[in-house]
């Protein structure tokens, strides 16, 4: 059997309609899959987007964050999982907690990173103007680092959706279904099938978190940047000589 | 009147920037801060709005000690304009005038109305109201700069280098605006440059600073430059040569006025 056959045999298994009822279902194997990846990365921003905005706003704990980053993700998905599922039992809330660890690391660094990179200089003019700390943050901050916090969603999301095939290894349910039904079974139209879907799912979400990502560059910001790419790339992140720490 | 006693700053390094510093700035007028770099000037300047907390002696505003103050509003009532502009670059030009009066409130319109008129002040065209800083060149964004630390008609107005950054005509416009916005809303300016000729020309008080923040001469421009209190200051302002070493000599019976390698520079008259 050819690569392209098989392919083939793939795409028509997706499409074959006895494949698509019921609660085992092809719609909802992705819908699972969908609210794994969506469940996770919403319960993680709670978590990790207020803690990155403290980090990146007040440059604490930042070697904390990274070095805790750090040892998260060299956890292994699948150890954790199972870890989780002998703990809490099988069904969706152990492969969910697991998505979860795993979805903290890349947006808690976006999040700190997005407020990094704004220039020191313009939130020290901010602070002078007299804004409070909140309002840097609201007003300057957030605002300028908006695009790589969605960065950092986005790698969570794309980690997540990958990984969620791992579910029904905690009878979590998933396209992995499918992937452990299909190796079982030697169906390898069903393999590729729910492979296939996995990677387009994935590409999918990439895709529109890419557009995110650009949407949230502020006007200003995109449009500098074809005008000025120059000074803006070599512009020193501090000012030799200003107190840029102090008037907290 | 902004009033300094005995204050002094160091930094948690170690550094200590500013010394024992001591000076009257008196209201409604320029008072220049020069002095070569590292010499403690923008320190200076940033306790005065506390972004820079002085770490003994008092500073006072009006009689009233500016640590009894929010800092917060006492920024807001204190006009601050920088070197690189630092305005916000997610933000249009009016809005980024109209920084300071959104905070405290100001409708939208009305702060927009006026963020318009102070661009008339500076000297920009109102047209460029709704660009962004970087499609601005720096002589403009400068401008803005001037215009949004006019914005919330502050009695005291903090420059830290703000034409350093641009080449010489552009300064040399942008000192001749200043000179003029000055002359019709008289505020307490506090200007900090290491450009001599700067100093002179915008300064009614000029004080020169020595590393820490030491006083090497405060006064008019006339009193350091007829009297320099010490060879640092005589050197620094180039009393004794190029175009401030000037005499004169008679030329077709009139005094002409001539430099250090015999060029004329004008006639006295009288
Ligand atoms: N945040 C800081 N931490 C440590 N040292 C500082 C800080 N800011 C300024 N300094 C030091 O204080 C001295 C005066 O600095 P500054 O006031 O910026 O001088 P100027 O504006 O005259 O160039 C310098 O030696 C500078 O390195
Ligand atoms: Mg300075």
């Amino acid at each position: 059997m050819t690569g392209v056959n098989l392919f083939l045999q793939g795409i028509m298994w997706i499409f074959d309609p006895t494949h698509s009822d019921g609660s085992g279902g092809i719609p909802s194997r992705i819908g699972e899959q969908l609210a794994y990846t969506f469940g996770a990365v919403a319960i993680a921003s709670l978590v990790a987007i207020p803690l990155g905005l403290w980090i990146g706003h007040t440059g604490r704990g930042r070697d904390i964050a990274v070095s805790l980053s750090g040892g998260l993700r060299a956890l292994p998905s699948l150890g954790l999982l199972i870890i989780f599922a002998l703990g809490i039992g099988i069904g969706f809330k152990a492969p969910l907690v697991s998505f979860v660890i795993l979805a903290i690391p890349p947006i808690l660094a976006g999040a700190y990173s997005g407020l990094e990179a704004v220039d020191r200089r313009t939130i020290d003019a901010a602070r002078a103007q007299g804004m409070t700390e909140w309002q840097v943050l609201t007003k300057v901050e957030l605002p300028l680092g908006f695009s790589l916090l969605v960065g950092g969603i986005r790698s969570g999301v794309l980690q997540v959706v990958a990984t969620a095939t791992l579910a029904y290894f905690a009878s979590g349910g998933a396209l992995g279904v499918f992937i452990n039904e299909g190796l079982k079974t030697r169906n390898y139209a069903e393999l590729m099938g729910a492979s296939i879907l996995v990677t387009a799912l994935a590409l999918i979400l990439e895709g529109i978190f890419a557009l995110l990502q650009r949407l949230f560059v502020p006007r200003g910001v995109a449009a500098g940047r074809i005008k000025d790419v120059r000074s803006r790339s070599t512009r020193p992140r501090t000012t030799v000589g200003s107190p840029i720490h102090e008037g907290k | 009147m902004i009033e300094f006693r005995a204050v002094t700053k160091q930094f948690p390094d170690g550094t200590v920037a500013v010394d024992d510093f001591s000076l009257i700035i008196p209201a409604r007028q320029t008072t220049v801060l020069v002095g070569s770099s590292g010499s403690g000037k923008t320190t200076i300047l940033r306790m005065i709005n506390r972004m820079v907390e002085k770490t003994s002696g008092d500073i006072e505003i009006d009689g009233e000690d500016i640590h009894s103050l929010n800092p917060v509003k006492l920024r807001r009532s204190i006009g601050y304009v920088m070197q690189n502009s630092g305005l916000l670059p997610h933000r249009k030009v009016v809005d980024n005038v109209a920084t300071v009066p959104l905070l405290n409130g100001v409708k939208k319109a009305a702060a927009r109305d006026a963020a318009l008129r102070l661009l008339d002040t500076v000297g920009l065209d109102r047209a460029l109201a709704d660009r962004y800083p970087s499609q601005l060149s720096g002589g403009q964004q400068q401008r803005v700069g001037v215009a949004r630390g006019l914005a919330a008609d502050p009695n005291i107005l903090l420059m830290d280098e703000p034409f350093g950054a641009v080449d010489p005509i552009v300064r040399a416009e942008l000192q001749q605006e200043l000179v003029r916005i000055q002359r019709d809303l008289g505020k307490t300016i506090v200007f900090v440059t290491h450009d001599i000729d700067e100093a002179f020309l915008l300064g009614d008080q000029v004080v020169l600073l020595e590393k820490g923040g030491r006083i090497a001469q405060a006064g008019s421009p006339a009193e350091i430059l007829s009297q320099p209190a010490n060879d640092f200051v005589a050197t620094f302002i180039g009393a004794d040569r190029g175009r401030r070493a000037l005499r004169v000599e008679v030329v077709n019976g009139r005094n002409v006025v001539v430099d250090e390698d015999g060029r004329p520079t004008g006639v006295l008259q009288s």
